[in-house]
């Protein structure tokens, strides 16, 4: 079944903190769904279906649709770490073209700055059949990325010079974005001089450490139609995953390489055809890794197509994270997938910052990587159009 | 991903599936599974053939050589810590490991490395791990 024209992203909205100190998780989860809500037009008795992931606190859909009220038919709680909304958006369509709602609201919220998490995701379980045998090891999520960027390098000569360049787009795009956490521009310079983390990437390899959340709410096509906002059609959609393999480990793709595809062929369009692109951040080796494996250059050309700027909005050819991504603007509950989906619905609605804004952008990507690009991680991608 | 704690308890082996890999480990012997049916390695180990879902796998032990795919030397608080890897073993499976007793910087992908078998707490389980041949 294709998914293209068969639901809209009506409502889309973004947290303004950054550190809720006095906000609690399930109250997160609520501002965004009140504000995708009031975006869209839209009232709380309106949503008939919900979607979450594992950010949402307690037993998840079950406690949030408890918590907010809701009167739904429809529940996905699909779970994938940051990339899960990409792929709620696209359950949420063809959940709708099922008929099995109408109207789906999509939350992700969390407030691991303020309770003082460590990027470890939760406590292990254990009976997990993997992680006996990595955690005596001492993965973290730094190291692990880390792995991916020197493979990368072993086997195509990527600099650290070329990761910089998607800081500094990203950075240059921020400094528009007055909720952004890190707004002034850096050079590349300054991201090969911060500390090392673990090597090769740096401080300023690494997205920031959030709190907040944000929502979007994907409705029939008859409904969208009705409502004050510009439509934005979901055209394709794709998801795959990646994993150790049975031990035949290849660090130089990701899972986008199966997901891009599949989206692009349902959306009927092609990488050239992109006029932005959200992708998922969490260090600069993530957008190097999607952007090879999207097909917006071939693979192990990455470096040499993101340096010189050509992330850049207004500079490059291929705009960027122009909210500032989570390298710059928002990582929230250390998951970059909502807020990727929402700056693409602000690029097609001609709703980004003035200086980032892309001219008659009527076509964009959004793309996620969830769990850890060396371990184990589902790619997302997600096509969306301008009527 | 919220709320969670710094401490990262580990998980006690042996697990019942895999208690032979760490009764080998004490024994300074790495284990790895292969598949009786379609004569595929696999790694982590697990009941059943992930290349073809036989439960014909046994145990088979490895000559613990093998080279870096990769690796990375986390910082803590400014300070080199642990460098982790991927080792890709002869018998043609990568592992996640440490290299020990090696100068971070002096290390390199495909660098030749072998097992050594030692505690890294003192009440964890006897790990491989890896130096520089």
């Amino acid at each position: 079944m294709t998914l293209n024209g068969k639901a809209y992203i009506v409502g889309a909205y973004e947290h303004p903190t950054r550190r809720a100190d006095d906000i609690s998780v399930a109250r997160l989860h609520a501002e965004v769904a009140k504000g995708a809500l009031e975006d869209a037009g839209l009232s709380k008795s309106d949503i008939d279906g919900y979607f979450c992931a594992g950010d949402a606190p307690g037993l998840g859909a079950t406690s949030m649709v408890e918590y907010l009220g809701l009167n739904v038919r429809h529940v996905d709680t699909t779970e994938c770490g940051g990339s899960a909304p990409i792929l709620h958006v696209a359950h949420a369509a063809e959940a709708i073209a099922a008929g099995r709602c109408n109207i789906a609201l999509v939350t992700l919220a969390g407030r691991p700055r303020a309770a003082g998490a460590s990027l470890v995701l939760k406590a292990p379980d254990p009976d997990a059949p993997d992680l006996p045998f990595e955690l005596p090891f001492g993965p973290a999520t730094q190291n692990l990325y880390a792995m991916v960027a020197r493979r990368h390098m072993h086997e195509f000569g990527t600099t650290s010079e070329q990761l910089a360049w998607i800081k500094v787009a990203a950075s240059q795009h921020a400094q528009h974005n007055p909720h952004a956490m890190l707004r002034n521009p850096v050079t590349v310079e300054e991201v090969v001089n911060s500390p090392m983390i673990s090597d090769p990437l740096h401080r300023l390899d690494c997205c920031v450490m959030s709190d907040g959340g944000g929502a979007v709410i994907v409705a029939r096509p008859e409904i969208a139609a009705q409502l004050r906002r510009p439509a934005v059609k979901v055209m394709g959609a794709g998801e795959a995953q990646k994993d150790g393999q049975a031990g035949q480990i290849d660090l130089t793709y990701s899972a986008a390489a199966w997901s891009g595809p599949a989206a692009f062929e349902m959306a009927g369009v092609t990488p050239g055809d992109i006029k932005y692109a959200s992708l998922y951040d969490s260090f600069t080796i993530t957008v190097l890794i999607q952007l090879e494996d999207l097909g917006f250059c071939i693979k192990g050309e990455g470096g040499r197509f993101v340096a010189d700027g050509n992330l850049i909005s207004g500079h490059g050819r291929l705009p960027f994270n122009t909210d500032g991504g989570g390298l710059c603007n928002n990582h929230p509950a250390n998951r970059g997938g909502m807020t990727k989906i929402i700056e693409a619905v602000r690029q097609l609605r001609g709703e980004a910052a003035s200086a980032v804004q892309v001219p008659n952008c009527d076509l964009a990507i959004a793309s996620g990587i969830g769990g850890a690009l060396a371990s184990r991680h589902t790619a997302g991608t997600i096509i969306l159009g301008r009527e | 991903m919220a709320d969670v704690k710094k401490a990262r308890p580990e998980p006690k082996p042996p697990q019942m599936d895999v208690e032979a890999f760490w009764t080998a480990a004490e024994r300074e012997e790495l284990l790895i599974k292969e598949c009786q049916d379609c004569g595929e390695p696999h790694f982590y180990p697990r009941m059943v053939c992930p290349h073809c879902l036989s439960d014909r796998v046994e145990w088979k032990a490895v000559s613990g050589r093998g080279e870096i795919y990769s690796y990375s030397t986390l910082m803590r608080k400014g300070q080199p810590g642990h460098t982790i890897a991927f080792v890709r073993l002869e018998e043609g499976v990568t592992l996640m490991s440490n290299i020990v007793d090696a100068d971070p910087q002096g290390l390199s992908i495909g660098q030749p490395v072998r097992a050594v078998f030692r505690k890294l707490k003192e009440d964890g389980p006897t790990l491989p791990l890896f130096i520089p041949v």
